[in-house]
């Protein structure tokens, strides 16, 4: 700013008026499902074009309308119903079971002193895991029919659930378990009304993580040892170079992990409205 | 509202956090049916005590005896309103004043109940919104209901104006007085703002800076009710309060700048 001297001081030059400008531009991207959709859609198409052109070698990247008819047969013979129904009952019976006990535990190490440093070390030690190795170990426990499968998916989950539970309860305001205490709740109630409502929103975040995992140890256990489930019918049709199907089986995964994210959302916009 | 006509004594109550002393040596009494305040620099142990009166924070000597006559629709004779309001986000306004009478009232008695409070406070428009959709000044207002659904025998009242704005600050301050003078509830009310002192207070206890000593107690004669902002007697009596905690308020904040 220019400066010029007037009697003892230094005074600013006067300036003409000028709009103050706008600086808070970017850093809110904003969500835009149609641009999503059209992004996906387009790259099928590209990808299909490319086939169609002879860019692409089919026999080892099959185009979009192969695999949509190889899904179709599948859908009609009842073959992907078979392998769908396996799968899914593994995924519901494995992931249920990891959750309910990393909850309960996860409540432990959250609200007992007693269970808090044992629990919380027994966590760290055995998180970090990848627990498809421990498929093996599972099989030779668990013999290779479900026993194994479902300790792997039950393991896989636990762990996340127990960090995500435990953490949940940390960060709930120690004022509002005071409010319970000053207005003579039982500890249930406290535990039922305020404790658990509280960490719902950690317990349902922890959802979405457990999901995917269960569902990547869902395939690699059914990889290793299974007559059903979509994960051996994926790894069936590789040993046979049917890409076609190969891809189908990888579709009908990546639609169920988006379906399973579609209900937890929706599951998250019922139980946390209040939000 | 209440039938209760309780009398807190306070005898001889010291507390410290591990090797910090808090409080020391503390005795008194909120006569039934009267507003006691506590007031006195940050960090002087007021909000312990309540905390100890409530039966959350155990102290480190002394003890806290109240008697007299509890009424039979009391629910949770020492209730407290809390600073931060503690209301569960999770529950609508209706929800949360419910909370303290579910399992010991009937469903019917306690729609009712939550009804009464809730008319009482301003709040029956309310009754389904969230807190989050409230203002601070409302959300307290739900505290406010909560605390009274219970019918509590005595009040305890952690600095409740405090994290409003000033403006909220006195329209509430204005119905505290008519509701604290109409129920005839004992209260204890923790506050920084002499003026809320004198405006709501039978006595005044001064502490001293930590560990909390009660330096004094003043007794306001003049009913809660025929008091008002701009009367000069009130605005005396809050210079009067000032000038006795001025200078442990000023050492505290020091203390604050350089702890």
């Amino acid at each position: 700013m220019r400066r010029r001297r007037r009697g003892s001081g230094w005074l600013a030059e006067p300036l003409p008026a000028r709009p103050v400008p706008f600086r808070a531009r970017g850093f809110a991207p904003t969500n835009r499902p149609l641009a999503g959709a059209a992004t996906l859609i387009g790259l099928v198409l590209l990808w299909q074009g490319l086939a169609m052109a002879g860019l692409i070698d089919t026999r080892f990247l099959p185009p979009p309308l192969a695999i949509g008819r190889a899904l179709a047969a599948l859908v009609r013979s009842g073959e992907l119903w078979r392998n769908l129904a396996a799968s899914l009952q593994r995924l519901a019976l494995g992931w249920s079971v990891g959750t309910a006990a990393g909850i309960v535990v996860g409540f432990a190490v959250g609200l007992s002193t007693l269970a808090r440093s044992p629990g919380l070390s027994v966590v760290s030690a055995l998180f970090p895991i990848p627990k498809i190795a421990l498929v093996p170990l599972f099989i030779i426990w668990f013999g290779i029919g479900e026993g194994s499968k479902l300790a792997t998916l039950g393991f896989g989950v636990f762990f996340p659930t127990v960090i995500n539970t435990a953490a949940g309860i940390d960060a709930l305001p120690r004022g509002l378990i005071r409010m319970g205490q000053a207005f003579g709740l039982s500890r249930p109630a406290i535990l039922l009304k305020i404790v658990l409502p509280g960490v719902m929103p950690a317990i349902l975040s922890g959802f979405r993580v457990t999901s995917s995992i269960a569902i990547i140890l869902l395939v690699a256990a059914e990889m290793i040892g299974a007559e059903q489930g979509i994960g051996a019918f994926v790894l069936q049709a590789g040993n046979l170079y049917d890409t076609e199907n190969l891809l189908a089986g990888i579709v009908v995964l990546s639609a169920l992990g988006l379906t399973v994210a579609w209900v937890l959302g929706r599951l998250e916009r019922w139980l946390l409205a209040w939000r | 509202m209440s039938a209760s006509h309780v009398t807190i004594r306070v005898e001889r109550v010291t507390h410290r956090y591990d090797a910090l002393p808090v409080l020391e040596g503390i005795d008194l009494v909120a006569p039934a049916g009267q507003v006691l305040v506590l007031v006195g620099p940050s960090g002087c142990g007021k909000s312990t005590l309540l905390g100890i009166i409530a039966g959350l924070i155990e102290p480190s000597s002394g003890q806290v005896t109240m008697e007299g006559p509890i009424a039979a629709d009391c629910l949770n004779p020492l209730t407290p309103v809390f600073q931060e309001f503690a209301l569960l986000p999770w529950r609508s306004v209706a929800g949360n004043v419910a909370l303290p009478l579910e399992g010991r009232l009937p469903a019917a008695d306690r729609r009712a109940r939550v009804a009464e409070v809730l008319a009482l406070t301003g709040l029956s428009e309310f009754a389904t919104a969230w807190p989050r959709q409230l203002s601070g000044g409302m959300r307290q207002r739900v505290g406010i209901a909560r605390a009274l659904a219970v019918r509590p025998a005595c009040l305890l009242m952690d600095e409740p104006l405090s994290a409003l704005d000033a403006q909220t600050r006195t329209l509430l301050l204005d119905e505290f007085a008519a509701l604290i003078g109409r129920a005839g509830t004992t209260t204890i009310y923790v506050t920084h703002n002499l003026n809320e002192a004198v405006r709501l207070g039978h006595q005044v206890a001064v502490f001293s800076r930590r560990p909390g000593r009660v330096r004094q107690v003043l007794q306001i004669e003049q009913p809660i009710a025929e008091r008002h902002p701009d009367d000069p007697a009130l605005i005396a009596l809050e210079r009067q309060l000032w000038e006795m905690i001025r200078d442990d308020a000023a050492a505290a904040a020091r203390e604050r700048v350089v702890g």
